[in-house]
């Protein structure tokens, strides 16, 4: 395994072998399962420029979520997508990689809707810097879009850099029965929920909320329910979850065995789903195939034409 | 068409530039598109897919050897489901009448950019289209769920659509904001929120724009997240108030609008933070909106700035360069030095919360080589927003306009990347051809003078 120190290292590094693949602590360690050199972001630490006056900051990709989430947190702000495996010890590089969000996707969006730049190795060994660095920007191709849940396969990323939130002052859980009317009626609700999830089993309903403690109260009370310990989240978050498929709320109860989150968006588990992506574990990457366009081929081939990359499939 | 109907395509909301186009094909279905772009593609015929042409970095200026796609007969809202609170619709909808079709179920459809009255979503999706609330409900991008598009090999491909969560590469977030260079947009899934509840909006005038700049900075380090904060200069109060009588407190050099939303109670208690934040700031008055009908009118003065420069000038170009929010301060009085170094005036009208400024630059067309002077003025903006860490370009794309300073923001080597990506999705180079990237020659520039319905006041151009 390779751990280069500096963004020139990496680029290095990528060229150093004909098959390459970037990881971070490997959280989830399907993602990088294939025949290729490793290309560890262990050394490539730290977060280079943080402003909070600016809702930004730039952190090279193997950064522990966790140090950001210290050092955000520091400021008052968070990261609003709620990154999972922090505690295991995460990367922010592996975030974009994997496209992995947490149950606080829910409310302003995933990781794909906070990230602004990114720099990163093409196949071709060019160290590239595309999108931006402040919170509005429009110039150019959406690179650092694509490479969310790209899976290391169209280059190695080496530093983002991310949109931040001002961290609300508290939060209420809220824990009632489940029933799918009940969800969309809360979803669509004046109260603006900041998760909203359905645990295995499929009977109950977790419902977040955000904002001024004495407003929450209010909230709550109308909304209904039992308050619970908000360490319900921390417990989803770090649940080492071995499958996630996109799903619509209309499909919660086909995945009845899974944790249903982002108001029946994703469902995470750890018994193999009839369709999905494998985190962990021997399954194959994409279970129950998935749909591929010519056009990925011939995107893959311009940014990698030598396939220095594994590509999707292998 | 007739030539004289030709004419109507000849430019879009960049009325510096015009081009005729050989023909302009109308078509009603997304086959009759498909079936067209895989001609042109037989043909190597090159093609410009056109909305309501409101771009304002001629992003869909017509190429005098190439044919005019216009998709404003596909307006139709295909699917709304409010109980998953998505939408999808053809690329000629526009943009307000999602938010039309969706009110009945409480929904609406986030991104506002100013011509949100007649600009189509398939424009907003191929130049990631912004407005006022971006800094907390992002842009275009950040709603589209899915899109199902022709690309320029005539390939037909759809991405996501159904769940909010995507697996491998986001397909979608790559082809949002691609200018028309990769294909063009057939049906696209938006995602809906539920209309917030309750707004609290306060506009507060400022003896200078430093104070009104300082307000900004202690909103955004209170750890309020307003939707909005605009700032509008005392030039563009002028306009504002020839334009539609909007009425401002005297004396002021800058007038901020600050806007909160969210249920009741949480409104309730951020707006006594607000309140006090701003009072602190020393400001000459402060209005809190008291009604609907108050709110609106804080707006209405807000958005119709842009046309209102018109009363004040013959001409004028807008830019739409970001600078980190905190160095807001320094890239205005820059701009005003270069401002008075060159003679031209230039009203501010900008997104504070995001950093993102719209110089209105002002001149007489008819005075010669007036356009050439304010388009140098923008020019050195653009290069001072890049040297400030910025963008050259927040919300109204590259275009034919900022090409050549796209070399200001990136490398050769990412251009390059950029280049290899748009041969992967248009090998001919026959979609949209001429705009984002430098090296073609330039279309001259022209005098034309604004545009009829910004002089009706009806579009505005942010």
């Amino acid at each position: 395994m390779m751990t280069p120190a500096t963004l020139t290292e990496l680029r290095d590094a990528v060229l150093s072998a004909p098959r390459v693949i970037a990881v971070g602590a490997q959280t989830k360690p399907r993602l990088s399962a294939v025949e290729a050199v490793k290309i560890s972001t262990r050394q490539l630490s730290g977060i280079t420029e943080y402003e909070p006056s600016e809702f930004t900051f730039t952190a090279l990709a193997g950064t522990p979520v966790r140090e950001i989430i210290a050092a955000l947190d520091a400021k008052g702000q968070y990261l609003p997508f709620d990154p999972m495996l922090v505690e295991a010890g995460s990367t922010i590089g592996g975030v974009v990689a994997s496209g992995l969000s947490g149950p606080g996707r829910f409310r302003y969006g995933g990781v794909r809707d906070f990230i602004l730049g990114v720099r990163f190795v093409d196949g071709l060994g060019r160290l590239l810097k595309l999108g931006g660095k402040v919170v509005k920007n429009a110039a150019g191709f959406d690179v650092p879009k694509f490479l969310v849940g790209s899976l290391g396969r169209f280059g190695a990323i080496g530093e983002v850099t991310f949109k931040v939130f001002p961290k609300p002052e508290s939060t209420l859980t809220l824990q009632m029965p489940f029933s799918a009317e009940k969800m969309a009626q809360l979803a669509n609700s004046r109260f603006e929920l900041d998760a909203l999830d359905v645990p295995p089993g499929g009977e109950t309903m977790l419902v977040r909320l955000a904002g001024p403690a004495k407003a929450l109260e209010a909230l709550a009370k109308e909304i209904g329910g039992k308050i619970i310990d908000n360490a319900v989240w921390r417990e989803i978050r770090e649940t080492p979850w071995s499958f996630k498929t996109d799903i619509t709320p209309d499909q919660i109860n086909d995945f009845k065995t899974a944790h249903v989150s982002c108001g029946g968006n994703v469902a995470l588990s750890n018994t193999p789903p009839p369709r999905g992506m494998t985190l962990r574990g021997d399954s194959p990457l994409w279970i129950g195939g998935r749909t591929r366009f010519a056009i990925e081929a011939v995107v893959k081939q311009a940014l990698d034409p030598q396939n220095r990359f594994p590509t999707l499939d292998d | 068409m007739r030539p004289v109907e030709l004419a109507a395509y000849e430019s879009d909301g960049l009325t510096a530039f015009h081009t005729r186009p050989l023909a302009v094909v109308v078509p009603e279905t997304t086959d009759e598109v498909i079936a067209i772009v895989r001609l042109c593609h037989e043909l190597r015929l090159p093609f410009v897919a056109r909305g309501s042409g409101t771009s304002l970095s001629g992003g869909s200026l017509p190429i005098a050897e190439g044919i005019v796609i216009a998709l404003n007969r596909l307006n139709r809202i295909l699917k709304l489901d409010p109980a998953q609170r998505k939408a999808v619709v053809e690329p000629g909808v526009v943009n307000t009448q999602v938010t039309t079709g969706a009110a009945p179920f409480g929904l609406h459809y986030a991104p506002d950019p100013s011509s949100q009255s007649i600009c189509t979503i398939g424009g907003n999706v191929a130049f990631n289209s912004g407005g006022a609330h971006c800094l907390k409900y992002g842009m275009t991008a950040n709603h589209v769920l899915g899109i199902k598009a022709v690309l320029a090999t005539g390939a037909v491909v759809e991405w996501g659509g159904a769940s909010r969560e995507r697996l491998g590469p986001d397909w979608c977030g790559l082809f949002t904001g691609n200018e028309g260079l990769f294909g063009i947009a057939l049906e696209i899934t938006l995602q809906l929120l539920p209309k917030a509840e309750c707004f609290h909006t306060v506009l507060a005038g400022y003896r200078t724009l430093e104070q009104a700049g300082d307000a900004v900075s202690a909103v955004i380090a209170s750890g309020l997240l307003p939707g909005a904060i605009e700032i509008m200069d005392a030039l563009a109060l002028e306009a504002a108030v020839a334009a539609v009588h909007a009425e401002y407190p005297p004396g002021c050099e800058a007038v901020l609008i600050v806007e909160l939303e969210g249920p009741r109670e949480v409104v309730a208690i951020e707006r006594e933070k607000l309140d006090a934040i701003l009072r602190a700031s020393a400001p000459v008055e402060m209005r809190p909106a008291r009604d609907a009908e108050e709110r609106l009118a804080i707006w209405k003065g807000r958005k119709s700035a842009f046309s209102a420069v018109g009363r004040l000038s013959p001409d004028f170009i807008v830019q739409d360069g970001v600078v980190p929010r905190r160095r807001l301060g320094e890239a205005l009085r820059r701009i005003a030095e270069m401002s008075q170094e060159t003679g031209l005036r230039v009203a501010n009208v900008f997104h504070a919360g995001d950093g993102n400024l719209h110089p209105l630059i002002l001149f007489d067309g008819r005075e010669e080589g007036a356009l050439h002077r304010a388009e140098d003025l923008a020019g050195r903006i653009l290069k001072m927003c890049v040297e400030m860490g910025g963008s050259i370009t927040g919300e109204h794309g590259i275009g034919v306009e900022k090409r050549e300073f796209l070399p200001d923001m990136f490398t050769a080597d990412e251009i390059d990347c950029m280049q290899r990506l748009r041969a992967a999705f248009d090998p001919l180079g026959i979609a949209n051809p001429g705009k984002m990237f430098p090296g073609k020659e330039a279309p001259a520039l022209s005098h034309v003078g604004l545009h009829p319905l910004e002089k009706a006041g009806v579009i505005s151009r942010e």
